[in-house]
Parts: C-alpha cells; sequence; structure tokens
C-alpha cells in the first residue's frame, strides 16, 4: 500500500496547482466581466 | 483623411452588405452629410449574394440614416451631421465591418451621436510619474459585443492610448494613455462621436466599484471547493474500507494516515473559508444577538475539533468531510448573493453616475468653466441652458424662463422663473438661458433639508429582522439543547461513558448542522433577484425582498411615478399635417418640450438647416416653432400650462399644449394591486386640482394633494402607526424622506438622486408594472422560503432521533446534508416562475 503515498501527494499537487491557477486567475481580473469575454471571442481584434 | 462612402441604397444601410467592405467610401468635401451629385442608385443587395434576386422589392420606404437608421430627409444618406461624422469615422478607420457585427440584434440601432454635455474630465484623471494617464468612464449606449469592438478599435488606432478597455458587464471604459491629462478630451469626444455617452468616474465610486468583500468570498469559495473536493475523495476511499465484506478491510494504520491527510487540507481549509462566517457569528455574539452564522460556526468548529480529537486517539470516524461540504455549499450562496445584488447596485450607481452633470460656473471674465456639482461655491454665478437641470440651489439674476420642477416639488407643470426667483438644484430649465447665483448651501436648501427628514426617518425605522435570523434564534437555542440533554441521558441517563456520551452529542450537533436552513433563504433570494434585474427592476437592500412581502398598503406619488416623467403633447385640435411640420422642426432640438413633440409624431425626419434660437424656438425660413412671443402670437388666448406655436406662412398659428399622462399601464397596475389584496394610495406635493382628476381616473379614494415632505412623512407614519406595511413609491427629491420612512420603498429609474439613492428598489423602463410584479416575487419568495425552512426543519426532525440514538456516521451525515441541501436549493428554483414573463 505504499503507493498510497505517492498517490495522495500527486493529488495534493495537482489540487493545489488548480487552486493556485483559479485565485491567480481571479487576481488577474478575468472575472470582472464575464459578459464581455463571452462576446470577444466574436470579433477580430487587431493587434498592435 | 480622404473618405469615400460607399452610395448603394436608401434601405435600412446597416444591414446591406455593401457597406462592409474596410474603407471603401467616399464623402463630399469637408464632411457634409448631403449626397454626392451622382447618387447612382443600385439594387439593394441581397443577404445571400446569389444570382436569384426576388421580384418582391423592398417597398419604398421613407429613406433612413446610414448610421443610425432613423429616419433622414428624403435624399439624404444620414439623419443628421453627427451620424454622417460618425459613419465616416467609422468607415475611415476600416471598421464598416461594426454595421454588419451589429447584426447580432438587428433590433437595436446604432446610438445617434447628439451634443453631449462637457466634462470637467481633470479631477477623475489618474496622472502617474511614468507620464501615462489614467481614466474610467462610465459609458451609455452599449449594446451588443459590437459596440464594445467598435470603442476599443477605434481606441486601437489612437498611437497614444495604451490602453482602451470596455468593461461590458459594468459597463466601464478604462483608458490608459502616454501623454497629458488635456488630452483626454480628444479621446472621449472620440468615442462621443460615435454615438456613446462617457461620463466620468470620480474616484470614490471607483473604490467601491473594486469589490474587495466579492472577491474575497470567491477566494473562500476556492479554497473551500478545493478542500472539500479532496476530503470528500479520500473519504470515499475510508468509508469503502470500512464496508467490511465488500472490499478487503481497511487496516487501521491505513485509515490513520487518510485520516491525517484529511485533516491536513481540511484544518487550513476551514480555517480560511470559514472567516466569513466566523467573524458574522462573533460580531452578533458581542452584540448579545444572534444570526444564522452562529449555529453555523459553532457546528463547524465543533466538528473539526471532535475530528481532530478523534483523528489524534485513531479513532474509526472523523468529519472532515461534512465541515468542508459544508463550508463549500454556504459559501456558494453566499457568492451568488452578493453577487446578485452587487450587480443592481452597481447597475443603480451607472444610472445616477449617467444622469448627473456638470455646472457652468460663470468666472468674473465672462467665461465660463465646467465644475462638478460639489465644486460649486456659494456666490458663484452659474449659467444653465435650456433644457439642462439647475446645477445648485440659487437665486435667478438675470433671464427669464420656465422651470420644470416636478422632480423636486412635484408639480407637474411649470413654474416661470425670473431674476429674483429661487431656484432649486434638480429643477429642469424649459425656456431660456439662466444666470443663477448660488445661495449658501448650508441648512438652508431644500436638498438639506430633504436630507435632515432622509436621516431623520432612516433612524426612526425600527430595525428588520430577516426571516433567516428569526429562525436562527429560536433555531440555536432548540439544537444545542438537545446536543446537552442527548450528553446527559447517556451519561446519567444510560450510564454510558463519558467519551461516547460526548461523541454522540457532538453527532446530534453535526446532523443538525444549519446547512440546508442557511441555505433557505439565501437561495431564493439569489434566484428572485436575478429574475428582477432581467426585467430591469434593481433590488438594493438584501432585505428588501422580505419586506416586500409583507406590504399590505402601497402609497404612489403622482407626478413622474403614476404619470409619465416628460409632459406628453395634448392630441385634441392638432391637425397631423401640422404635426409633421412641427415634428421635423422639432427633431432638431433637445429641449423636452420639442422631443415630447416630436415623439408624439412618430418616425418623422428631421428638417434640415433649421435655426436654433435658444430659449425661444426654432426657424426655418418663415417657419417657425417656439414660444409665444417667438412666433409674435402675443395676442391669442392664454392656456393653462406650457405650450410651443406653429406658425407657417399661409396657415393660421397652431398651438401645442402639453399635459401629463398617466404611466400607459397606471390604471392596469393599480387593479391588479388591487386584486392583491392591496389598498392604493396617492400622497403628491401637487396641487389638490392636479391630483382630484388623477385619483378619479385610477378610482383611487385615498388620496391627498399639496402635501409636504414633512407632512407626506407624517402620513406615511400615520399609517405605519395604524398597522400597516407601507410601499412607497416615488420619484421626487420631496419623496426622499417619504420612501427611507416606509417599510419599503421603490422608485423609478427617472426619480431624483436623493430619491433614488434612498429607494430599497429601483425600477428601468416606461411602465409601472414592476411594482406588481415585484410584490409578486417577493410574495412568491417568501412562500417559497418558507417551505425551505418547513423542509430543513422537517428534515432535522427526522434525523435528529438516529442521531440522538447514536446511529449516526460520517457517510450517513455527508449524505443526508447534501440531499437535504440539494432539495432546498431545487425548491428555490420555483422562486423564478413567479408573473407571466
Amino acid at each position: 500500500m505504499n503507493v498510497i503515498l505517492y498517490l495522495l501527494a500527486a493529488s495534493l499537487v495537482l489540487g493545489g496547482g488548480g487552486l493556485v491557477f483559479f485565485l491567480w486567475s481571479l487576481r488577474s481580473g478575468q472575472y470582472e466581466d464575464l459578459e464581455g469575454s463571452a462576446n470577444r471571442i466574436l470579433f477580430d481584434h487587431e493587434d498592435r | 483623411m480622404s473618405v469615400e462612402v460607399a452610395f448603394d441604397d436608401d434601405s435600412p444601410s446597416p444591414r446591406g452588405r455593401g457597406l462592409g467592405g474596410g474603407g471603401s467610401a467616399r464623402t463630399g468635401s469637408g464632411g457634409s452629410w448631403l449626397p454626392p451629385a451622382d447618387p447612382s442608385p443600385q439594387p439593394p443587395p441581397t443577404r445571400g449574394g446569389g444570382v436569384f434576386q426576388p421580384q418582391t422589392q423592398q417597398p419604398p420606404q421613407p429613406a433612413t440614416c446610414a448610421h443610425c437608421g432613423l429616419p433622414a430627409p428624403s435624399g439624404r444618406r444620414f439623419c443628421c451631421p453627427g451620424c454622417a461624422a460618425a459613419f465616416e469615422t467609422i468607415q475611415g478607420l476600416g471598421l464598416g465591418r461594426y454595421y454588419q457585427q451589429r447584426l447580432l440584434d438587428p433590433a437595436l440601432r446604432p446610438p445617434r451621436p447628439e451634443t453631449a454635455e462637457r466634462w470637467d474630465l481633470s479631477r477623475s484623471i489618474d496622472a502617474k510619474p511614468d507620464g501615462t494617464c489614467e481614466l474610467s468612464l462610465a459609458i451609455d449606449g452599449l449594446q451588443c459585443g459590437a459596440c464594445v469592438w467598435l470603442i476599443e478599435s477605434v481606441l486601437a488606432h489612437e498611437s497614444a492610448v495604451l490602453t482602451g478597455r470596455v468593461n461590458m458587464t459594468s459597463r466601464r471604459l478604462k483608458l490608459i494613455w502616454r501623454g497629458t491629462a488635456e488630452d483626454a478630451g480628444g479621446l472621449v469626444a472620440r468615442i462621443e462621436g460615435l454615438g456613446y455617452r462617457l461620463v466620468p468616474f470620480d474616484a470614490s465610486a471607483l473604490a467601491a466599484a473594486q469589490d474587495s468583500t466579492g472577491r474575497a468570498l470567491v477566494r473562500a469559495l476556492a479554497v473551500a471547493g478545493f478542500a472539500a473536493g479532496n476530503v470528500m475523495l479520500i473519504s470515499i476511499g475510508i468509508w469503502a474500507g470500512e464496508a467490511a465484506g465488500w472490499l478487503d478491510s481497511m487496516g487501521p494504520a491505513t485509515r490513520d494516515l487518510l485520516h491525517w491527510f484529511s485533516a491536513l487540507i481540511a484544518l487550513p481549509a476551514i480555517a480560511y473559508a470559514g472567516m466569513p462566517f466566523f467573524r458574522s457569528a462573533f460580531a452578533a455574539l458581542r452584540h448579545a444577538r444572534t444570526n444564522m452564522d452562529v449555529p453555523i460556526s459553532v457546528g463547524v468548529i465543533l466538528v473539526t475539533s471532535l475530528s481532530l480529537v478523534e483523528n489524534i486517539a485513531g479513532a474509526r470516524h472523523t468529519y472532515y468531510d461534512s465541515a468542508t461540504t459544508l463550508l463549500f455549499f454556504l459559501l456558494i450562496g453566499r457568492v451568488l448573493d452578493h453577487r446578485a445584488r452587487g450587480q443592481a447596485r452597481a447597475t443603480a450607481e451607472q444610472l445616477l453616475t449617467l444622469r448627473g452633470a456638470d455646472v457652468a460656473v460663470l468666472r468674473a471674465d465672462g467665461s465660463t468653466e465646467r465644475r462638478a456639482q460639489q465644486a460649486v461655491q456659494p456666490g458663484d454665478r452659474i449659467l444653465v441652458a435650456p433644457g439642462e437641470r439647475v446645477g445648485a440651489d440659487g437665486v435667478v439674476e438675470r433671464g427669464a424662463s420656465s422651470l420644470d420642477a416636478s422632480l423636486v416639488t412635484g408639480e407637474s407643470l411649470p413654474v416661470s422663473a425670473g431674476p429674483g426667483t429661487a431656484v432649486f438644484a434638480g429643477t429642469v430649465n424649459l425656456g431660456g438661458p439662466l444666470t443663477v447665483r448660488a445661495t449658501a448651501t448650508g441648512g438652508a436648501t431644500l436638498l438639506a433639508e430633504c436630507v435632515r427628514l432622509i436621516d431623520a426617518a432612516e433612524a426612526r425605522r425600527s430595525r428588520f429582522v430577516v426571516l433567516a435570523d428569526r429562525v436562527a434564534r429560536r433555531y440555536a437555542p432548540a439544537v444545542h439543547l438537545t446536543a446537552l440533554l442527548t450528553f446527559l441521558g447517556w451519561y446519567f441517563g444510560a450510564g454510558a461513558p463519558l467519551e461516547p456520551s460526548l461523541l454522540t452529542a457532538c453527532a446530534v450537533l453535526i446532523i443538525t448542522c444549519p446547512c440546508a436552513l442557511a441555505l433557505a433563504v439565501p437561495a431564493v433570494q439569489v434566484i428572485a433577484t436575478s429574475r428582477l434585474f432581467r426585467t430591469g427592476v434593481l433590488l438594493k437592500s438584501a432585505t428588501a425582498l422580505e419586506r416586500l412581502a409583507g406590504v399590505d398598503t402601497v402609497v404612489f406619488d403622482k407626478t413622474g411615478t403614476l404619470t409619465e416623467p416628460v409632459l406628453t403633447l395634448r392630441r385634441d385640435g392638432v391637425d397631423s399635417g401640422s404635426l409633421r411640420v412641427a415634428a421635423s422642426l422639432a427633431a432638431n432640438s433637445r429641449h423636452p418640450l420639442a422631443r415630447s413633440l416630436a415623439a408624439a409624431a412618430g418616425r418623422v425626419a428631421p428638417a434640415e438647416s433649421v435655426t436654433e434660437h435658444p430659449g425661444q424656438g426654432i426657424s426655418l425660413g418663415d417657419t417657425r416653432l417656439g414660444s409665444r412671443s417667438f412666433c409674435a402670437c402675443a395676442g391669442l388666448p392664454e392656456a393653462k400650462g406650457p405650450e410651443l406655436w406653429l406658425v407657417r406662412p399661409g396657415h393660421d398659428p397652431v398651438r401645442f399644449t402639453f399635459d401629463e399622462a398617466l404611466r400607459q399601464d397606471a390604471a392596469e397596475t393599480i387593479s391588479a394591486l388591487r386584486a392583491m389584496g392591496l389598498s392604493v394610495r396617492l400622497l403628491s406635493g401637487d396641487h389638490a386640482a392636479a391630483v382630484a382628476p388623477v385619483a378619479a381616473e385610477l378610482g383611487i379614494r385615498d388620496w391627498r394633494g399639496g402635501a409636504s415632505p414633512v407632512e407626506k412623512v407624517a402620513a406615511v407614519e400615520a399609517l405605519a402607526a395604524a398597522g400597516h406595511r407601507v410601499l412607497m413609491v416615488g420619484d421626487g427629491l420631496n419623496d426622499g424622506p417619504c420612501l427611507a420612512a416606509a417599510h419599503v420603498s421603490a422608485s423609478p429609474a427617472t426619480a431624483a438622486d436623493v430619491s433614488q439613492t434612498v429607494a430599497d428598489v429601483v425600477f428601468q423602463g416606461a411602465l409601472l408594472a414592476p411594482v406588481a410584479d415585484l410584490l409578486r416575487t417577493a410574495r412568491l419568495a417568501r412562500r417559497v422560503m418558507r417551505q425551505n425552512l418547513a423542509l430543513s426543519i422537517g428534515y432535522n426532525v427526522l434525523a435528529v432521533p438516529f442521531a440522538v440514538a447514536g446511529y449516526v456516521t460520517p457517510w450517513l451525515a455527508a449524505a443526508a446534508m447534501s440531499g437535504s441541501s440539494l432539495l432546498v436549493i431545487s425548491n428555490s428554483f420555483r422562486a423564478r416562475g413567479g408573473g407571466r414573463r
């Protein structure tokens, strides 16, 4: 049953990574304008 | 910039394909909005672009503007120079695709550029030391994603702009550019030229918009979700191992390891994600009160500490999963609740921001300066243009005009103003330009008086205790008592050892942990609030829904609430020919009377090359539309109320009179309210003579006119003292105190700023139906809330005997808790069904 140690560690790291990414996306304002984001994908934006 | 305009047809061109191709357009020199000499008409382009041309061509339509789609003078591509300029800008930048992308929602028309108020931008600009400036603006006129695309694309063509990003949810534009604060005017004018209105946000409103509470809640939710998922995953492993005979039994060492891993995840997560509840519970306890967060906090903390004790002892059961899942579910409710109300409040704020306007202050040298309303000092001389709102209380120094004071005093008919007349902030100047000297802004002004009354009324209003907290007050002691009795019963009654007795008592607390109970009310709140939001009703207060449900009396203000906020044309005695001519002239003016005249005539193309004489009227050759003196009709019979005259060569002068019209569905709404068993009253500051016909038409027997703000408050408080729960619906400054005094209050979005701020609910649109809809939704919501509470209490009554008897295992607790929560949430969705929308 030693494999369970690796599995638990792996699941914690993966889950924790997801949590960190979510907190990062929250902090960088990706949830500020959900309506706008939904519309934006329909239009071409010229890169500058 | 030399641009060519593609002249394809006179059909609603934005729908046509021919306009699309980037920048293949031409205009006459100098941005003329006249057509070129050789408009070569082409057949209207077809959608499919195929060979087949349908024989049934579009019937000849009145010419429509290529930009905004409103009627245009025949032979013209545009209805006004503003639209022509906007079209030219868009085509010139190669953004013609805008007109096709708009087709996402064909019912909406591009906004029509109008000469907008000028703003003092400097106070809102944040100039950074690195040479960049930042400015946040509220946008009016955003319709769909294409508008966002257009604004951002236009800004992207400005080389100085570093960031120009529209937030479609909050309808705000964030501008960062390299340069000085003075460049802002040009950038803003660029967007305003497209037909959008931009209003700067002041710094305090911006800070409020950051919404740090909301973010903290979402962070807590994320942490709780992470913990709940992982702990549950481990718990399922443990439970599977527990099921002897189904799998190989799990050894105690493995079980302990898994428990420790659960603890590692759960303990920090609970400490972090539980903070919103712990804080609120602590605050309540400190004030010797109790709310729903108290049993939640007690439950979570007890369950966690019990699990830790058991874990250290190497026992079989821990309840980390229950604690984290409970927090996760509750936080979902909190986040949704916060978001639904935050959205409503932000929208209400946006409405107010867009409505305000700067004040033109006359400098000593005769020049004018735009200043924020708050920055006006007593003694300043203010210029009030026709159609503009008076920015401060004051005394007229020069000029003669009439003022629409309906928002301030409730009087529907304009009052005349001349030198020496006292004017109030919020009144609208209907006639000529006025110079007003601002008077002392101290306690003497009407606004200050109203604010004082509002404060007094709010202080008197008894603190409303929400349903959930009322339940919590009885629930918490009952639960804690049951747990205590369980312990005493096992320990002394049954003579069990100390530890199992304590464990059983804790199991009672876990099973009664008020998950479903805590979700019972917020879930309904969220669903009802969102439903109302979609119909344009903004619920600003958290307790408004519950207070609304208890209402038994509705008191309406008259002017602007039961009646339309603008005066409407009286139709009798006006022939349609004169009306059309008058409307074509009036369409060029922003004067309120001209606007209602133009609106009354429906779709009429505006006349070209008219001259507007400020404060007097509009002329086109010998045809004149305007005041009595402007049209030289002084000798003709006088009439009560505001009027416009039309004189044309070869015709008798025509008089247009205006009066207030009831909101289209006022009668219907009043009878709907009566059908709901509510008593309806009318309380107005207008003269009794003006109130009586409205009351008679609507069949309201309890009415009163000529009430001052103080008398209005007294009337509402008298009703409250008689045991009635009053919903006050009003819009005027004079209604503000009364709105604050009522059990619950609502304002139309056209209401005075003060009233809108005070009101619990703001409804948008021209109809009164939202009031009835609001009450219907509130009653339904209350019914569903009560069902939810009954469901979750019923569940507890069923489950508690098992817990008392000591039969509860962790998986049973988790399953029961999730089951009851799901049941309550599904039931809450029934709150969406109210009304007939």
